[in-house]
């Protein structure tokens, strides 16, 4: 990406959450000094653990939800509400169950173009439906579809509407390791055809290695914040069955476990100690190996336990 | 040896049989019996009353009576002789067309608040006093009121059945209005879907099964009350004939509409589950 860094397509500044406690002691402070740019065309993975506020900034960013302090600003308006121009993929599909597949896609074709005809309508939806590999069942109720189907209609109702940005809240996360695979590619695909700026939330490394161009990492909250960005380097296009041949694909990897499992928690007792980091480091593969992560990457490359669906798909 | 019956053909059978021991059973009690004491009878009230008083037949209708009964007055059901004998088609016409306009009024006034209510905390608390207090009432306790203040017979009846058809869809058109996944409803809010849009489009079909069983419970106790009503004003209608022939001590025709009351309620109850079933999704 080699976008100019001073016109960012979404800006989000000092973001802050704050629960007032019921029993009346101290606030909590979910996240707060939360600062990152998306440039127009990136895809953004977030992590981190539960609790930390993703899902919350994500509604934010959606204009479901509003932030304690901070704004957020897409295209250089404030985001005030939700809109068409940020497309949401729920992680419960959030499909209409009274509407066929078609229906579902219609309906939201019809929000974003209140005056195309019926037939207008229908043929745009339909495009949408081929894309994400349901043509044949676009009569059908979600009730009749497995949830691997179901997810993949969310993805065209939210792709139909043609977005400036999608957000995804763990889209995968309800689906099982070979669908998820499945549709992953297929994400990818779509992504890379319609240039789509994306933020998306998700528990899984392996996913925001393969899908993301940059990984921002959570701390542990309260007082979560991006405490690292990850500037996923690994050349394009991706395919699942060959990316961990990738020589930085474990730097990355591990870097990202490691932060997951240990540092995440780190965090919150640095800032009390000093001062808030109000931006986040950000890390370059080719940094963390020259960093020594190389040696241990050495070790643990054999191991490929914690991927066993990634072999399972192509066996 | 013969396969076994399916379930369905059992349950069949076993309605059929249960008829039949009802039919046995009413036949036997109703057998006339020769009284012992008949001699005791003075002849003249005997002969008044036509040899009954001899023999002491129950009054209570045999099955054979009861079956001719309902033969003929299903045969002519739109006979009118008069204010008092009109036949049973008329009187559940008289009757049904009460249950439907107080019905419907009762809808068009309970659909659209119960939107407001179960779309807004603030309505539903300030409201929900007044229905509280309101739902308990019989129905019948409003015909008072309603006779003083509308001073029409037929159209009070209409108004208890209004009243009565009220609460069921308006509390349900609340609870299903309030429960609507907030899935559906983030959705139609990125996609800026419009207020108008959202409510007939998202709102009302999550919310129809919900109104729909509402209704169904609303129409079961309208057609309940109506007989009661009819009977306090009058007139016309299956309450009114059911009074009247119990004041003709026409046990057969008390029956006889006892058991129309029964099938139109029945009928009535299906109409409401079928549509019920049409509105229902799977999630």
């Amino acid at each position: 990406m080699t976008l100019p860094v001073t016109h960012p397509f979404l800006q989000v500044e000092n973001l802050a959450r704050i629960y007032p406690s019921p029993t009346g002691g101290d606030a909590v402070t979910v996240f707060d000094h939360v600062n990152f740019r998306i440039h127009k065309g990136e895809f953004i993975c977030v992590t981190g653990h539960s609790g930390c506020g993703k899902s919350t900034i994500l509604n934010i960013l959606a204009g479901l939800d509003s932030a304690s302090a901070g704004n957020v600003f897409m295209d250089g308006r404030e985001v005030s509400g939700p809109s068409l121009d940020r497309g949401v993929i729920f992680q419960s599909h959030a499909l209409m169950p009274w509407l066929t597949v078609l229906e579902n896609v219609a309906f939201a074709v019809k929000s974003r173009w209140p005056n195309w005809s019926r037939p207008k309508v229908h043929v745009h939806a339909m495009r949408y439906i081929e894309l994400v590999g349901l043509k044949g069942a676009e009569h059908k109720k979600p009730s009749q579809l497995s949830g691997g189907m179901k997810q993949r209609v969310g993805i065209a109702r939210a792709f139909s509407i043609e977005p400036k940005m999608l957000l995804m809240d763990e889209p995968f996360g309800a689906l099982d390791a070979l669908t998820r695979g499945v549709i992953q590619e297929e994400l990818l695909k779509i992504c890379a055809e319609t240039q789509q700026t994306v933020f998306m939330i998700t528990h899984d490394v392996d996913e925001a290695i393969l899908l993301s161009d940059r990984i921002m990492l959570m701390s542990n909250g309260p007082h979560a914040r991006i405490a690292e960005i990850v500037n996923n380097t690994l050349p394009r296009p991706r395919d699942r069955s060959a990316i961990h041949k990738q020589p930085l694909y474990y730097p990355i990897r591990n870097h990202l476990v490691d932060f997951l499992v240990s540092r995440s928690k780190l965090f919150g007792s640095l800032r009390e100690a000093a001062d808030a980091p109000s931006s986040p480091a950000v890390f370059d593969p080719a940094d963390l190996v020259e960093s020594g992560f190389s040696d241990r990457v050495e070790a643990v490359q054999p191991a490929p336990a914690g991927k066993p669906q990634i072999h399972l798909v192509n066996a | 040896m013969k396969a076994r019956l399916k379930p369905v053909r059992q349950s069949i059978l076993l309605s059929l049989l249960l008829f039949a021991l009802l039919i046995g059973v009413w036949h036997l009690l109703t057998l006339p019996e020769t009284v012992a004491v008949a001699a005791d009878v003075d002849p003249e009230y005997a002969a008044l009353m036509g040899g009954v008083a001899g023999t002491a037949a129950s009054s209570f209708p045999t099955p054979g009576a009861m079956a001719d009964t309902i033969w003929n007055k299903l045969s002519d059901p739109f006979y009118d002789n008069g204010p008092n004998d009109k036949g049973i088609g008329i009187q559940l016409a008289y009757s049904l067309g009460r249950v439907l306009t107080g019905f419907f009024l009762a809808a068009l006034v309970a659909i659209p608040l119960g939107f407001l209510i179960g779309g807004s905390r603030v309505i539903y608390n300030a409201l929900d006093p007044y229905i509280q207090l309101l739902k308990p009432i019989s129905p019948l306790a409003w015909m008072p009121l309603a006779l003083y203040t509308i001073k029409d017979a037929s159209t009070s009846a209409v108004f208890v059945i209004f009243i009565c058809s009220l609460w069921p869809m308006l509390i349900n058109t609340a609870l299903g209005v309030a429960n609507v996944r907030r899935d559906w409803l983030d959705v139609a809010r990125t996609l800026e879907v419009k207020p108008l849009r959202r409510a007939f489009r998202v709102v009302l079909p999550a919310a129809a099964p919900t109104i729909l069983a509402g209704m169904r419970i609303s129409m079961g106790i309208a057609w309940l009350v109506i007989v009661a009503a009819e009977m306090l004003v009058g007139g016309t209608g299956v309450g009114y004939f059911v009074w009247n022939e119990w004041n003709n001590l026409s046990l057969t025709n008390v029956v006889f509409a006892i058991l129309m009351i029964g099938v139109v309620g029945m009928a009535l109850d299906s109409i409401f589950g079928v549509l019920g079933k049409r509105v229902d999704y799977q999630e």
